[in-house]
């Protein structure tokens, strides 16, 4: 339950809370979202999420789909991260039909999806910083190596941000030669922008100043209120779905896990671009073991010309990756026709907002706003 | 995870418990029982069933069903999947709130697209849709608004004011 906050109110003047909608068409919010504060002064006394304004029933449309059909919709739940919410759907449905993934599959299915873990952490931490009013400048270095990615990107799949890449038994396109080259070159040169990102920003005296100690988010209740992906870490817990479940090809390559200690907007900062790095190893090892060989399933191979043929068998399971947010789970229910009978996302933005009003209360105003945008929400995801 | 033993262990700690193994999940027959069980698996030594992954709410025509993937963090084992059935004209399953924080949006979710009431939960509100709608869009029997025909109360509203209304824009008798 979340702790109360009591108004001060010490000397006989007479005061009142002012209550303000911060949103829901508020830059710092990200998207369409609103937060309904009460406040004491400049104090967040209480402070409600709505959300909805982008609620499209995602869920709905997709049972009136076949299972291809809902590929291109997976990539605007979070619209900066496509090839992982690909990811997740596919690996759900690939358990519920049991269809098995060819290496050299498997391999590029890793790879895009660290890709996406640096697109997503880069535009976070220039979104955090945009937030704390380092105006443009951090954002506009991220999204200079975010472009080189989406280059990548547009090259392997024909499209930059919905890439719809993926398929049931592996992807949409083979790498190129010419591609993984460029692949390396990015991924070589990635440690150097991050050396110059953090010597500007990491010891910040503003940045620090700002983040540490604000928004401290306690183990117990990260684990309590289903927090998952870096807002968990950076809370001290170590659990990262790569790990544990070592689902694709994860338990092939070295990487680890970085945690934070308070859990503060800091941490949450920091284990991010701790992150970045782990990533950029998987890259490294990934892109010189790939193998040569089939990037596509040939008993799934009819179906993506022919999607209704695709019935899996009577069933459900659920799959999930850690995405660059968070536990990204699909549960997925056939009844043996061509569309799913029931089809669910668990959101990790959408679940994460859960202890918003927790560690915000008791700060400034302005404070909400790095703690919201430490949280790392997109509201495709969150509304659906 | 054995689902066979996580079945066992209920039914030995929790005498009178009634589980019914579907697939690789355990039904709850009686679904005030939920926090019980839910409570033991987290509290329990062997499992420590500390984080509710997701929460699904189903509707199979005869009975609505909400679905909850439980995991370990701290074994770092799972999932646990419970089920448990409630009937459409009544819905109404017992809120896992004061057991997990995280089931808090979730139902509130739920309660918004399926119409199922969590007893015990702090605030239920509809989260998603908007205040005032009277319906239940996740449900299999749900109809969207027709968007080629005028609302009653627009043709009152156009009558008054003088407007004719064309009788392909008015609902039809049969509703």
């Amino acid at each position: 339950m979340p702790k109360s906050y009591t108004v001060q109110n010490t000397d006989l003047l007479d005061t009142q809370t002012l209550e303000v909608n911060f949103g829901p068409q508020h830059p710092s919010t990200h998207g369409v979202f609103r937060m309904f504060v009460e406040l004491d002064g400049e104090v967040i006394v209480t402070l409600k999420p709505v959300m909805g304004y982008l609620h499209r029933n995602h869920e709905q449309i997709a049972e009136n789909l076949t299972y291809l059909g809902i590929m291109p919709y997976t990539d605007r739940l979070d619209y900066f991260n496509a090839m992982t919410n690909n990811l997740g759907y596919a690996m759900a449905v690939e358990k519920l039909a049991g269809i098995t993934v060819p290496e050299r599959a498997q391999y590029i299915r890793v790879i895009v999806s660290e890709f996406t873990r640096l697109i997503n952490h880069l535009s976070l931490v220039g979104f955090l910083l945009n937030d704390l009013g380092a105006f443009f400048t951090p954002i506009l270095y991220a999204f200079r190596e975010r472009e080189k990615i989406l280059d990548v990107f547009e090259e392997i799949s024909g499209s930059r941000m919905m890439c719809n890449y993926l398929r049931f038994g592996g992807v949409k396109c083979d790498l190129s030669p010419a591609v993984l080259e460029t692949m390396k070159k990015i991924t070589r040169n990635f440690p150097k922008f991050l050396d110059e990102f953090e010597a500007l920003l990491s010891k910040n005296e503003i940045l620090c100043m700002r983040c540490q100690n604000v928004g401290v988010l306690p183990k117990e209740l990260a684990v309590n209120s289903s927090i998952t992906g870096p807002v968990l870490r950076a809370s001290g817990i170590n659990y990262d779905i790569r790990k544990v479940d070592r689902y694709s090809l994860y338990d092939r390559f070295r990487f680890r896990v970085p945690l934070g200690r308070k859990g503060d907007t800091y941490d949450r900062y920091y284990v991010r671009v701790l992150e970045m790095r782990e990533s950029v190893k998987i890259l490294e090892q990934a892109l010189q073991d790939i193998p040569v060989g089939e990037i596509l399933n040939p008993k799934t191979a009819p179906f993506a010309k022919a999607p209704r043929n695709f019935k899996p068998p009577v069933g459900e399971d659920y799959g999930r990756i850690e995405s660059p947010k968070g536990e990204l789970g699909y549960y997925v229910v056939s009844d043996g026709t061509p569309q799913p009978w029931r089809y669910h996302i668990r959101a990790p933005s959408f679940i994460n907002l859960t202890i918003l009003e927790d560690i915000c209360l008791g700060h400034k105003v302005a404070d909400a706003i790095i703690i919201l945008g430490s949280l790392d929400i997109v509201l495709g995801e969150v509304d659906r | 995870m054995n689902i066979a033993e996580v079945k066992s262990y209920i039914e030995k700690t929790l005498p009178g418990t009634k589980l019914t193994i579907v697939r690789d999940s355990l039904l709850i027959e009686n679904p005030a029982d939920l926090p019980r069980v839910a409570g033991l698996l987290k509290e329990s030594d062997t499992y420590r069933v500390d984080y509710l992954a997701s929460i699904t709410g189903a509707d199979y025509l005869q009975y609505l069903e909400c679905v909850y993937h439980l995991f370990s963090m701290e074994r770092k084992i799972g999932p646990v999947i419970l089920r448990a059935r409630t009937n459409r004209e009544n819905p109404s399953v017992p809120s896992l709130v004061p057991i997990y924080r995280g089931a808090e949006y979730q139902e509130r979710e739920i309660f918004d697209l399926f119409g199922i009431f969590f007893d015990g939960h702090p605030d239920l509100r509809r989260i998603l849709m908007w205040e005032g709608l009277n319906a239940s869009p996740m449900r299999k029997d749900y109809q969207q608004e027709d968007r080629e025909k005028l609302s009653a109360e627009d043709i009152r509203w156009l009558d008054e004011h003088g407007v004719s209304v064309p009788p392909e824009f008015r609902e039809s008798q049969q509703g």
